[in-house]
C-alpha cells in the first residue's frame, strides 16, 4: 500500500529550479532514506510535502490526498522532525511539547513521559537555555509521543550525541514495527543504511538513482583485495576495474559488476593467496555519484 | 596590554558600517528632508511676523507645551523659534527610535542570534563588539547632527544662522547618542533584544512623559529627562551649549556602565537569572491563538502602560488649558464663536487622532508578528501539524484588532480619568469615549493594508509604516502647517468624524470598516497561497 508518492514534482523559485521532476513512492511500513548534499532539494522537497511551499508543477500526495490542498486533513496523521528545530525562547521544552502534541491532533500521554526520561531532556527548561542537541530531542519526543502513521524526518538527529542516536534509532524500528512508514532524510550514511529499505540520492534538486540497497549494490562496484602468487600485473587496464592500490594486505580495487567475472577469470590463472569481497558502502554509492562533479551550489 | 578588550574595534567599526550604511543614510536622509521641509514650509507659510505671532497665540497653551515642549523666544516668534518649539522634540524622538533599533539589534540581537559569539572566538577585545557598535552608532548621530545643520544652514532664514543651525543638529544627533547608551546598558540587563529595546523605548516614553509634566508644572523636574536637555538649548533663540554637555556626558556615563556590566557577565546571559518554568503547558496555551497571546503577553502589557501613561499626561493639561482659555480673552470670543463648543472640547479629537495613530503602532507590530514568527522559521512548527494557514492568520488577526482597540481605549479612558480631577467642569465620560472610538475603524484599516502586504509581499510589510508615518505627517503636521485637505484625505485617520465638533459619520465609519475588511480579505487569500519560508 502506497504511502506517499511523489510524481514528477518540480519547484522553482524565479529563475532557480530547485526541484526537477522528482518521483518516488514510500509504502506503509518502509523507511526510506533520502540522501544528498546540503543544497540538493531535501529540505525543499519536504518543505513541499508538508504544504508549506506549493509545487511549481507535478504533485505529490500523502495517504492518497494532495499534500497542498488537504494539508491540514494528512498532518493529523504525520510526524515531522526538522533538521535545525527553531522553538521560542521564552517556552520551555515542556510547554512546546505539549503544544505540539495539541496541534496535531491525538497523543499518547505516557510515552510522552517515556521519551523524555529516554532522551533525558528536562522539559522545565526555557528553550534559549537549550543547545541544539537538546533542542532536537523537543522535536523528538513530540514527534514519537504521537501516534502518526508517517513520519517524516529531516536530518534529526544533527546535534545528537552517539547514545541519543542510538536511542532515536530504536524509536524508528519501533515505528516501523507497529507498521508505520518512515521518511528519513539523512547526511549519517551509516544511520541511512542500518535503518532504511529503500534509498532515493537527490542531486541538483534530482533524483539520480533510487531502489533498495540490495538493487543499487547489484548496479555498482565491489571492493576486492587480492593477493596472488603472481604479480597481478595489467590489472589496472581491464575495463570495469577501478582505484587499484597496493596495500599490506595486497592489492585493493574495485570492480564495476558486470566485469566482476573477466576479472575473478583472470585472478584465477595468477595463484590466488587471498580475495576478500566486501559489498559497496552507501558512502560508496555516494561518493560515486559525485565524484568529479564537485560539491552542488545552493 | 590595557587595550586588549579593544582590540579589533578598528575592523569592527569597518565591519558594521558595511552592514549598516545604507540604513544609516536612509534614516538621515529622511529627518534631513523631513526638517528642511518644516522650515521651508514655516517660512512660506508665516512670512511676516504678525502672521507668526497669530499662531504663537494658539500654541500659548499648556497642552501644546505638553505635547511639543515650552515655546521659548515665543514672545518673538521667528521661524527658528518655531522650528525648536514645534520640531525638536519631535525630531529627537526620532533619532532616539533611530539608536535604540540600531544598538539593540547589534547588541544584545546579535549575541541572540549568535553571531557576537562567532565574534569573540576570533581573536577580537571582549569590549570591541560593544565599542565599534557604539562607535558607529555615535558616527551616524554626528552625520545626522552635521547633515542637519547643514541643510538648516543652506535654507538661509535669517532667524536660523549657520552656527544656531549646528546646535540644532547637535541637540537632535546628542538625544541619539543619550539613547544608544540607554540601550547599550538595558543590552547588558535584559535576556532578549525585544527586552532590550523594549526598555530602552520604555526609558524614551518615561523621558517624554516626565519632560510634559515637567514643562506644563515644575519646570525643576524637566532637568530630570534626557528629552527636556534637548530643549534646554533654546536654540534658534539663547542659543545654550551646556545642556548638549548633560547629553554627552550622560552618553558616556551609560557606555561606561555598559562596558563594565559587559566585563562582569558571560555572554548570552542577563544579569537577572531565569527561573526553571513549567513542565508541561496550561490549556491555555494550546491553540494557535493561545500561542500568538503568549508571544505578544510583554508587549500587550508594556504598551497598555505606555498608552495610560499618554492618555493620562495629556488629560491631566486639560485643566489648564481650561483655564488658559478664560484667562484669555480673545480666545474666549474664539469659544463662543463656534457654536457653544468649549476649545478643550475641539482640542479633544486632535489629541484622540495623534492617540489612535500611536495605537496603530503596537496593533500593526501584534498583526506582523505572524510574519517575524515567519522569518524566524517558527511557522514550520505550526504548520507541520494540523492547523490551517486560516487558522493561524486569524488568530494573529485578531489579538492585533483586539489589543490594538484595547490600546485605543485605555488611552481614551485613562485621559478622562485624569482630566476630572483637573476640570472645573469635567468632560462627559461618554463624549470622550465616543471622539476616542471612532478612532478604532481607522486603526482596522491600517491592520488591514499590514494583511495585504503580509498575504502578498512580506517584503514590503515596511510600507505600512511608511504610510502610518505619513498619516501622522499629513494628520498633526498638517493642522500645524495648514496643509490642504487632500493629503489627509489620503490617510484613513483622515476620514475620521471629529468628535465632539462635528457629527458622527457613519457612513465614513462604515466605509473604513468594510475597507479593512475587504483588505484582511485580499491578505488573507494570499496568504494561504503563497509559499511560507519556515
Amino acid at each position: 500500500m502506497t504511502v506517499l508518492h511523489i510524481d514528477h514534482l518540480s519547484k522553482r523559485f524565479g529563475k532557480f529550479q530547485a526541484l526537477k521532476d522528482v518521483t518516488f513512492t514510500i509504502k506503509k511500513g518502509e523507511i526510506f532514506g533520502f540522501i544528498g548534499p546540503n543544497g540538493a532539494g531535501k529540505s525543499t522537497t519536504i518543505r513541499t510535502l508538508l504544504g508549506i511551499l506549493k509545487p511549481s508543477s507535478g504533485s505529490a500526495s500523502i495517504f492518497g490526498m494532495d499534500v497542498w490542498k488537504e494539508s491540514v486533513a494528512i498532518h493529523e496523521k504525520i510526524a515531522y522532525v526538522p533538521g535545525d528545530a527553531n522553538l521560542w525562547p521564552n517556552l520551555t521544552g515542556g510547554e512546546v511539547i505539549d503544544l505540539f502534541l495539541k496541534l496535531r491532533g491525538s497523543h499518547r500521554p505516557e510515552k510522552k513521559q517515556e521519551l523524555i526520561d529516554r532522551f533525558q531532556l528536562d522539559p522545565s527548561k526555557k528553550c534559549r537555555t537549550y543547545s541544539k542537541g537538546n533542542r532536537q530531542k523537543v522535536a523528538l519526543v513530540a514527534a514519537f509521543a504521537s501516534d502518526a502513521e508517517l513520519f517524516i524526518l529531516d536530518e534529526p538527529t544533527s546535534g545528537l550525541d552517539p547514545l541519543m542516536e542510538r536511542v532515536f534509532q530504536e524509536y524508528v524500528l519501533e515505528a516501523k514495527a507497529q507498521g508505520k512508514s518512515v521518511l528519513l532524510s539523512s547526511h549519517i550514511l551509516s544511520e541511512v543504511e542500518r535503518l532504511c529499505d529503500r534509498v532515493a540520492i537527490i542531486r541538483q534538486g534530482e533524483i539520480i538513482e533510487s531502489g533498495s540497497l540490495e538493487e543499487m549494490r547489484h548496479l555498482t562496484r565491489t571492493n576486492l583485495v587480492i593477493e596472488t602468487k603472481e604479480p597481478l600485473n595489467g590489472i589496472s587496464n581491464m575495463s570495469g576495474v577501478h582505484t587499484v592500490k597496493e596495500t599490506e594486505k595486497g592489492t585493493a580495487l574495485q570492480v564495476d559488476a558486470e566485469a566482476l567475472d573477466e576479472v575473478i577469470k583472470k585472478v584465477s590463472t595468477l595463484g590466488i593467496i587471498r580475495l576478500e569481497s566486501t559489498p559497496p558502502t552507501l558512502e560508496d554509492l555516494f561518493m560515486r555519484h559525485y565524484e568529479g562533479t564537485g560539491s552542488d551550489q545552493t | 596590554m590595557s587595550l586588549k578588550p579593544f582590540y579589533q574595534t578598528g575592523s569592527l567599526i569597518k565591519f558594521y558600517l558595511r552592514t549598516d550604511i545604507s540604513k544609516i543614510l536612509i534614516w538621515t536622509f529622511s529627518i534631513t528632508a523631513l526638517t528642511m521641509l518644516t522650515a521651508w514650509a514655516f517660512e512660506d507659510l508665516y512670512p511676516s511676523e504678525a502672521e507668526r505671532l497669530a499662531i504663537a497665540e494658539t500654541m500659548k497653551n499648556p497642552a501644546m507645551t505638553a505635547m511639543v515642549g515650552p515655546g521659548y523666544g515665543i514672545e518673538n516668534y521667528t521661524t527658528g523659534a518655531m522650528m525648536a518649539h514645534q520640531m525638536l522634540l519631535f525630531t529627537a524622538i526620532l533619532a532616539a527610535v533611530m539608536t535604540i533599533l540600531m544598538t539593540a539589534k547589534h547588541t544584545r540581537g546579535d549575541e541572540e542570534d549568535g553571531m557576537a559569539e562567532m565574534i569573540s572566538s576570533l581573536p577580537a577585545g571582549r569590549l570591541a563588539p560593544l565599542t565599534s557598535v557604539l562607535a558607529v552608532v555615535g558616527l551616524s548621530q554626528l552625520l545626522l547632527a552635521v547633515s542637519i545643520g547643514t541643510a538648516l544652514s543652506g535654507l538661509n532664514i535669517e532667524s536660523m544662522p549657520p552656527g544656531a543651525s549646528f546646535l540644532y543638529g547637535a541637540a537632535i544627533g546628542g538625544t541619539g547618542l543619550f539613547f544608544a547608551g540607554v540601550t547599550a546598558v538595558f543590552a547588558q540587563l535584559s535576556e532578549s533584544s525585544r527586552g532590550t529595546s523594549g526598555f530602552a523605548f520604555l526609558i524614551l516614553g518615561l523621558s517624554y512623559l516626565v519632560r510634559a509634566i515637567g514643562d506644563v508644572s515644575m519646570e525643576t523636574l524637566s532637568w530630570l529627562s534626557p528629552l527636556g536637555w534637548a530643549l534646554k538649548t533654546e536654540v534658534f533663540v539663547s542659543n545654550l551649549v551646556s545642556p548638549l554637555v548633560l547629553l554627552t556626558a550622560g552618553s558616556s556615563a551609560l557606555t561606561l556602565t555598559a562596558f563594565g556590566l559587559m566585563l562582569k557577565r558571560d555572554l548570552g546571559s542577563g544579569m537577572l537569572p531565569s527561573k526553571p518554568g513549567r513542565s508541561n503547558a496550561s490549556p491555555l496555551l494550546l491553540s494557535p491563538f493561545g500561542l500568538a497571546l503568549r508571544l505578544l503577553r510583554t508587549s500587550v502589557i508594556v504598551w497598555a502602560v505606555a498608552l495610560m501613561a499618554i492618555g493620562a499626561s495629556y488629560g491631566s493639561v486639560l485643566g489648564d488649558l481650561e483655564s488658559f482659555f478664560s484667562s484669555n480673552e480673545m480666545l474666549s470670543n474664539m469659544v463662543n464663536a463656534t457654536g457653544g463648543l468649549s476649545l478643550t472640547e475641539q482640542f479633544i479629537s486632535m489629541l484622540m487622532a495623534i492617540m489612535s495613530m500611536m495605537a496603530a503602532v503596537p496593533a500593526l507590530m501584534f498583526f506582523y508578528k505572524l510574519k517575524s514568527e515567519e522569518n524566524k522559521s517558527r511557522m514550520e512548527n505550526i504548520y507541520a501539524r494540523a492547523v490551517s494557514r486560516q487558522n493561524v492568520f486569524l488568530s494573529y488577526l485578531a489579538a492585533a484588532v483586539l489589543f490594538g482597540s484595547l490600546m485605543m481605549v485605555i488611552a481614551t479612558v485613562s485621559l478622562w480619568g485624569a482630566s476630572v480631577p483637573v476640570m472645573e467642569e469635567p468632560l462627559a465620560f461618554a463624549v470622550v469615549l465616543k471622539s476616542g472610538l471612532v478612532y478604532l475603524p481607522a486603526i482596522w484599516v491600517m491592520i488591514g493594508i499590514g494583511a495585504v502586504f503580509t498575504g502578498i509581499k512580506p517584503g514590503l510589510t515596511g510600507l505600512a509604516w511608511g504610510y502610518l508615518i505619513y498619516s501622522f505627517l499629513v494628520v498633526y503636521l498638517g493642522r500645524l502647517l495648514q496643509l490642504p485637505d487632500w493629503p489627509g484625505q489620503l490617510s484613513p485617520f483622515g476620514h475620521v468624524p471629529k468628535i465632539p465638533g462635528e457629527e458622527i459619520s457613519w457612513l465614513s465609519l462604515m466605509m473604513l470598516t468594510m475597507i479593512s475588511l475587504a483588505l484582511t480579505i485580499v491578505g488573507l487569500k494570499g496568504y494561504q497561497q503563497r509559499d511560507l519560508k519556515g
